[in-house]
């Protein structure tokens, strides 16, 4: 196949990426668009098959047999409150594809000096998502403690790292043989880089860590596409890699922080919050159950506490029995509620509740004041008043859903223990509070045998 | 002039990314993640080329790794966000509020 036969259809197949992306961003075309980017993806690999470039084909089977058995599995077995480790893994299994592409291509003959800096980006940049992807889904799968974990000399160390990665980088560059030791000692250092880039990082900051590593992946694709001069390495890549900057900064934006600061300061080690003190006011299902019953609105708040409790089921069978009662149901998300983007979203479409219910942090606070009751399932940093009153507060700043100015506040918790932050929440003592304690199904699932009796 | 044209197309490519995406109401945010990231999986171009080249025996090796990883994130990728997206539904002419 000609060489401009192979670019025509790899315009094609940008051309259908661009499609994809775009109908993904719309819930009635989204399936289109998935399968338009697939059939780009298809046609670029085709196409890339029947290319001269391609003598052997024995390896490529096999490995391409393994691959998409594995992933078929994987994408078929998964349970939804597990797809944050799964985005992880699959970002990892980017980086280091890229960074073995990227290897590879310091085999090709005549690389110059541009060609060999690529290589090393693509190799870096593909270690870091690698390593760190790794370390994102210990931390989600709760291999790893989920915490930030920050000691003293840090940004030296990094620092060190850093400068050894540049100056191997150089030495290499300089003289590029296959075997450099050089060569190697910066394959080591980036995966270490990743590892220190992630561990400071802590659990409630997960969703910008995943968005981020997800746009790492893509330009780690991007410089393979340098590595190679192959265009449209570089268009999905690039395509893709700034998605997830934007999605990584949607979610900044979410906290009221920086992206530095997410990645550098380890949460909540600074300051410490004014302490709240109160009485909280307990109640029991059958007391919920009463005043859901005579509610008019409803709105849920979900947060990672429901994903744990795999709630998801029970919150929207209570939520159906309610719309059957005449009240008006809604399902309130924040941005970074749960462990990566979107999260809770995917949790209730799941269990079946109707995308038209779900409803953004803005819009509910507009009519907060009108909800009966809020009820809070899990999430704890996100409702929490201190982030709007107290300037002490480590999380002073950030947009919360202001469940406190609802007319009663439900909050389902499993004992007094404060959220991933560590910080106090005098929601938990407001005059319109009443606390729900056990385990989020359960106490649901209370609710709802009230609601059948 | 090869790598100035390949940087020109690198930054027309992020600023069409940024537009693309900009606007994605958040309840989609976890499928467009997972789609960006079966389309970055195009990385399995790459590691084909680098597999089927011939070149030496090393770089076929490293290639093919490189394509059964690829092919993970291609395969996974395409098949996890179909799944997600056939759960989101509109809500169904039940009675009640908001049509």
């Amino acid at each position: 196949m000609s060489l401009v036969l192979i670019n025509a259809i790899y315009i094609v197949a940008a051309a259908l990426f661009v499609f994809g992306l775009k109908q993904l961003g719309s819930p009635a075309t989204a399936v289109r668009g998935n399968l338009l980017s697939a059939v780009g993806m298809f046609l670029a690999i085709v196409v890339t098959l029947f290319s001269r470039g391609i003598l052997e084909f024995q390896w490529i089977a096999a490995a391409a047999a393994v691959g998409a058995i594995i992933g078929a599995i994987a994408a078929q077995r998964i349970a939804m409150t597990s797809m944050p480790e799964m985005v992880a893994l699959f970002n990892g299994s980017g980086g280091i594809a890229s960074l073995l592409v990227g290897w590879a291509a310091l085999y090709n003959v005549g690389n110059t000096l541009f060609t060999i800096i690529t290589i090393l980006l693509s190799i870096l940049i593909g270690a870091v998502t690698f390593s760190g992807s790794i370390v994102a889904w210990g931390k989600l799968s709760e291999i790893m403690p989920s915490r930030a974990i920050v000691f003293a000399a840090q940004r030296i160390v990094n620092a060190l790292i850093l400068i050894a990665l540049i100056y191997c980088g150089v030495m290499f560059a300089m003289e590029p043989t296959l075997n450099s030791p050089y060569f190697f000692a910066v394959i080591a250092l980036s995966l270490l880089f990743g590892v220190m880039v992630v561990i400071p990082i802590g659990g409630a900051d997960m969703p910008v860590v995943i968005s981020l590593l997800n746009s790492y992946s893509g330009l780690a694709a991007c410089a393979a596409g340098f590595a190679i001069n192959n265009i449209i390495l570089i268009v999905a890549g690039s395509l893709v890699g700034a998605a997830g900057m934007i999605l990584t900064n949607i979610m900044c934006k979410a906290m009221n922080r920086s992206l530095a600061n997410v990645l550098f300061s380890g949460f909540g080690a600074v300051k410490t919050a004014t302490k709240v003190e109160g009485e909280v006011k307990p109640i029991n299902a059958e007391d919920a159950y009463l005043i859901l019953e005579a509610a008019s609105t409803v709105s849920f708040v979900p947060g990672y506490g429901m994903a744990v409790a795999q709630a998801q089921h029970v919150v929207r069978e209570l939520g159906e029995l309610l719309e059957k009662n005449g009240t008006e149901v809604t399902y309130a998300i924040h941005p970074v509620a749960g462990r990566m983007p979107g999260h809770m979203n995917v949790l209730l479409a799941e269990a079946n509740v109707p995308y038209d219910q779900l409803v953004e942090m803005e819009d509910i606070n507009r009519r907060i004041e009108n909800v009966d009751v809020a009820v809070v399932i899990g999430a704890n940093d996100v409702v929490n008043p201190a982030a709007r009153e107290d300037e002490n507060s480590p999380i002073y700043g950030m947009p919360i859903i202001n469940v406190d100015h609802a007319r009663t506040v439900f909050i389902l918790k499993r004992t007094m223990a404060s959220g991933f932050s560590g910080v106090d929440n005098p929601l938990f003592f407001g005059e319109n509070s009443r606390m729900l304690f056990g385990d989020a199904k359960e106490s649901i699932s209370k609710v709802i045998a009230e609601f059948k009796i | 002039m090869e790598a100035v044209f390949l940087a020109f197309v690198l930054m027309l490519s992020i600023f069409l990314g940024f537009e693309l995406i900009s606007k994605v109401p958040a309840t989609l945010h976890t499928p467009l993640m997972s789609g960006a990231n079966a389309i970055s999986g195009i990385t399995l171009v790459g590691a084909l080329t680098s597999a089927g080249a011939g070149i030496d025996l090393w770089a076929t090796w490293l290639g093919a790794v490189a394509v059964a990883f690829a092919t993970i994130k291609v395969v996974g990728g395409y098949m996890v966000t179909n799944r997600m997206l056939a759960m989101f539904k509109k809500k169904d002419d039940k009675q009640g509020d908001q049509a």
